[in-house]
């Protein structure tokens, strides 16, 4: 059965909601697609906050679009489109003020003295009172995080999901998109799988919008919820046509915890958490005697890399790891303020925050990259073809996303990803594709029942051997510290793994929700998302952002100061790379001041 | 510690497999420290048997998707620590929801289809105006509605509900709690009878036979019981008070 509608939305979380909501409100039909109930969806797990600049705080005074413009761009190590940038900070309050009117219980500001965990006391302002709060987060000049509680994320989705329900917007769950149909110009919607009962069915729809969050689970240690496997990014890359922006731009986590790797939040830093080694040693401001734990992430993940291989990790049974320390914050904080991270202490390790240390290590958390939009949101390469939220790189992190501007980001990108859309179809003319549409979708379903049914026929590889040496090999080789024989041994390893995955076979039955098949078809895309990251990660000879390379420690503006896009042509082993030009409109590329001190190992200054 | 070997009953039944009939199996797994049953069932799924179906996203008991019954009460998987449990565990699916497979359940269009019914957003009067400043509420007042925003929609409240399993169209404590939380918010605006006229029914406060066993297995610890008492108390002093519509008379129930 063919399902027609203006817009196909693939993903329910924060970005396709809102994304859905917009062009829902300019009275499109739109139908959205997840492979979980929306509420379910990755964004629930943000726990920490969204920043935008509203200033309310006695914290946050001077704060402005201008400053958080400034942050965002020294943040992404100038790899950021300005022109995104500047549009997002402008729209971020808008998108936070939205988010209260549809129900969002913002915590917000108390007038009076306050005292703060590292002993200063604060006066929030008496015309402030009752405003929407903010917090601080690591990697900003100003407290801008709003948020609520330690729920930010779930406050928000189920906020806008019952936006969703208002509009009567259909949600089809359970349903994964598993191939885009176009004729390598236009995109006329795509072929999805059902996650009940194993059917597969073409959506035709005007636009496609892809918003199906992060790739981290192709990593072996991730924050990201377990569906978090980079389908929609690897979809659009098999069209051979859409190029990825920056894959190997990959941001890691200071705090996971060991083991699980359940992120506690960069709150607990924000809120005056310390880092501490095996001797009980608060060794962060021996590398960042400015910052000390409130540098950015992706600076203190390298610092926890790098003591830990000094030998001063905790050892375990799970390999190595640090301390994060939250006892002098308070009992009464920790239940008010911190109480998921406390919950997540207590209910999975059986430790207490309050009066024990939390065993911690840095994991994959977040991607930078994603399919390439320009700063409407349409992708490059298909007509018809959107991305917004995690999903998408239209470029607003660069080589490092700060905490709390993603979730910003996925409402913004909703906003006008969903207008760009009003606006594009207004002009199209559909009548004269219906039929062209018709047929091709025809044919990416025969294609996906075939892939089913030789995977039924058997193999001799299996899903989840193939799955692990994976993401063992980006864990190892593509992580927070990279080398070019480190790189290039990665890129030989999956370019094999990902040949043994021609002969894929499964061990059981596929009828029905089968597991095993669902892994099984997404694999081989996953595969090439991993060699574009490796790939990517060994051409880029210089240190930019999250992407920090022990053989070449400096930045490089003179040959780097541009962006990686993917492109996979039909039967290749490799990506293709090319690259174009970051957007400078307003900051010219400096030092990253508020980053990585150049105490040691001077690896921050620009070079060229 | 000496290491446990762990036996796990695990209920299986493929409803799209003509060939499979509903029964327990049972698989052997070396308990290792600080095991949860994500562990277990991951290490089951990639080791034993890649076809059993269970739901995880988040692992970390905020998303809901992993409620099922362990040695017979409902709980989010991922937060049960094998540790304090016995060597011999049973895992069911949830009762009520339609079964996917296995482990599997489809709390989602329960959950979608009774957001529906009681109109799970906020009811407004005024459009949003992008350009002005936030409405100010009390840090306090949006405590409250945090507190009671906090249901992950797992299941666990109608799975141990005996109502629910008699009457299905019962809206649970879940559902009485999302009516309480637009209660509590002073920008929902939806009319008194609007929320009587869902609540006062069987299908709302008057099917609960008080039971009170959603709160006993809320894995958030939310005040189902609290909420369902306040809901009644409402529901009576608008029976009480003279109502523009109705002069005098009990609030409708139907
Ligand atoms: C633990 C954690 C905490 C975080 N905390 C913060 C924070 O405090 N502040 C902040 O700004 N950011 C935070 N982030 C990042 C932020 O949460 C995410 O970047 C953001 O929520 C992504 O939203 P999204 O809508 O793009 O994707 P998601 O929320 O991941 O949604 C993706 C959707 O796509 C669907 N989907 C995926 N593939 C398919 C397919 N093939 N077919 C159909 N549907 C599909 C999924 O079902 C889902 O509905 C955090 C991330 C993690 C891991
Ligand atoms: S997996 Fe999310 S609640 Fe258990």
């Amino acid at each position: 059965m063919t399902i027609t509608t203006d817009v196909l939305v693939i993903g329910a979380g924060l970005a396709g909601e809102r994304t859905a909501i917009q062009v829902a409100s300019r009275g499109l039909q739109v139908i959205l697609l997840s492979l979980v109930p929306p509420r379910r969806s990755h964004s629930t797990a943000a726990q920490g906050g969204m920043q935008a600049a509203l200033g309310n705080m006695a914290r946050s005074q001077g704060d402005s679009p201008d400053v958080h413009f400034e942050d965002t761009v020294k943040g992404s190590d100038w790899g950021c489109d300005q022109d995104v940038a500047r549009r997002f900070v402008t729209l971020a309050p808008v998108a936070v003020r939205e988010a209260a009117y549809w129900g969002v219980p913002w915590s917000r500001v108390v007038a009076g003295r306050h005292k703060l965990p590292d002993g200063d006391e604060v006066e929030e302002a008496q015309q402030k009172e009752g405003l929407i709060a903010a917090r601080n987060f690591g990697g900003t000049k100003k407290w801008r995080a709003c948020y609520a509680s330690d729920g930010t994320g779930h406050a928000l989705v189920y906020a806008l999901d019952n936006e969703v329900l208002k509009l009567g917007i259909q949600v089809h769950d359970r349903m994964e998109a598993v191939a885009l149909v176009h004729d390598g110009q236009r995109c006329y919607g795509a072929v999805a799988r059902d996650l009940r009962t194993g059917e597969v069915r073409p959506y035709l729809a005007r636009a496609t919008v892809i918003a199906t969050g992060g790739h981290g689970r192709i990593y072996g240690h991730s924050t990201n919820g377990l569906i978090n496997e980079g389908t929609g990014m690897a979809i659009a890359l098999d069209t051979g046509v859409v190029p990825l922006g920056n894959m190997e731009a990959v941001q890691f986590h200071p705090t996971g915890v060991v083991p699980g790797d359940i992120l506690v939040s960069e709150a607990c830093r924000g809120d005056g958490g310390y880092l501490l080694d095996k001797d009980e040693h608060r060794f962060m401001p021996d590398y960042e005697p400015a910052k000390k734990e409130l540098a950015s992430r992706d600076v203190v993940s390298r610092r926890m890399v790098q003591h830990i291989r000094k030998g001063l990790g905790v050892e375990s049974p799970y390999g190595p790891h640090l301390w994060l320390d939250i006892r002098h914050v308070g009992k009464q904080h920790i239940e008010a303020n911190l109480r998921e991270v406390a919950t997540i202490c207590r209910d999975f390790l059986g430790i207490d925050p309050v009066h024990q240390l939390i065993p911690v290590r840095p994991t994959q958390h977040y991607s930078m990259g994603g399919v390439r939009t320009n700063s409407s949101g349409r992708a490059y390469g298909l007509a018809g073809l959107y991305a917004a939220g995690e999903a998408a790189c239209w470029d607003l992190h660069g080589f490092n996303r700060l905490g709390g501007n993603s979730v910003a980001e996925t409402l913004v990108a909703g906003m006008v990803v969903g207008k760009t859309i009003a606006e594009d179809l207004w002009w199209l003319d559909i009548p004269s594709s219906e039929r062209v549409a018709a047929s091709l979708a025809q044919e990416a379903c025969r294609q996906v029942e075939e892939r089913v049914h030789r995977l039924n026929a058997g193999g001799t590889e299996h899903v989840f051997d193939l799955r692990n040496r994976m993401s063992n090999i980006l864990m190892e080789k593509v992580g927070i510290f990279r080398n070019g024989t480190e790189l290039a041994e990665a890129v030989e390893k999956l370019t094999e793994v990902s040949h043994r995955a021609r002969r894929l076979g499964l061990q059981s039955g596929g009828a029905g929700a089968s597991p095993e098949l669902a892994l099984a078809l997404r694999l081989p895309g996953m595969i090439r998302l991993a060699l574009c990251i490796a790939y990517g990660a060994l051409q880029r000879t210089e240190s930019r952002g999250s992407h920090h390379r022990e053989d070449h420690p400096y930045r490089d503006d003179a040959h780097w100061l541009k962006r990686t896009l993917a492109t996979w042509p039909p039967g290749a082993d490799l990506p293709a790379l090319s690259y174009e030009p970051v957007c400078i409109t307003e900051l010219p590329p400096g030092e990253r001041g508020y980053g990585e001190s150049q105490v040691l190992a001077g690896t921050e200054k620009v070079h060229g | 510690m000496d290491k446990r070997t762990l036996t796990f009953r695990i209920f299986r039944h493929n409803p799209f497999d003509p060939v499979s009939v509903p029964r327990l199996q049972e698989f052997r797994v070396e308990e290792t420290p600080r095991m949860t049953l994500y562990t277990a069932l991951t290490r089951i799924r990639e080791e034993m048997d890649p076809s059993l179906q269970f739901d995880f996203v988040c692992r970390s008991a905020v998303c809901g998707s992993c409620a099922m019954l362990v040695n017979g009460r409902p709980r989010l998987a991922c937060r049960t620590r094998t540790e304090p449990l016995p060597d011999k565990v049973t895992l069911l699916p949830l009762p009520f929801f339609r079964l996917v497979g296995d482990l599997s359940v489809d709390t989602g269009t329960w959950f979608r289809d009774m957001g529906r019914r009681v109109e799970s957003w906020v009811h407004q009067h005024r459009a949003f105006e992008p350009g002005a400043e936030e409405e100010r509420m009390s840090n306090e007042q949006a405590q409250a509605i945090y507190e009671l925003d906090r249901c992950i929609e797992c299941g666990c409240c109608v799975a141990a509900c005996g109502m629910a399993q008699m009457s299905p169209d019962f809206l649970g404590s879940a559902g009485m709690l999302r009516i309480a939380r637009f209660l509590v918010d002073p920008r929902d605006h939806r009319p008194e009878e609007a929320v009587f006229e869902v609540i006062g029914t069987e299908e709302g406060v008057f099917g609960c036979i008080g039971l009170l066993a959603c709160d006993d297995f809320c894995p958030k610890d939310l005040p189902l019981a609290s909420r369902l008492a306040y809901l009644r108390r409402r529901l009576a002093l608008a029976a009480m008070r003279p109502s523009p519509s109705t002069t005098t008379g009990p609030v409708p129930v139907r």
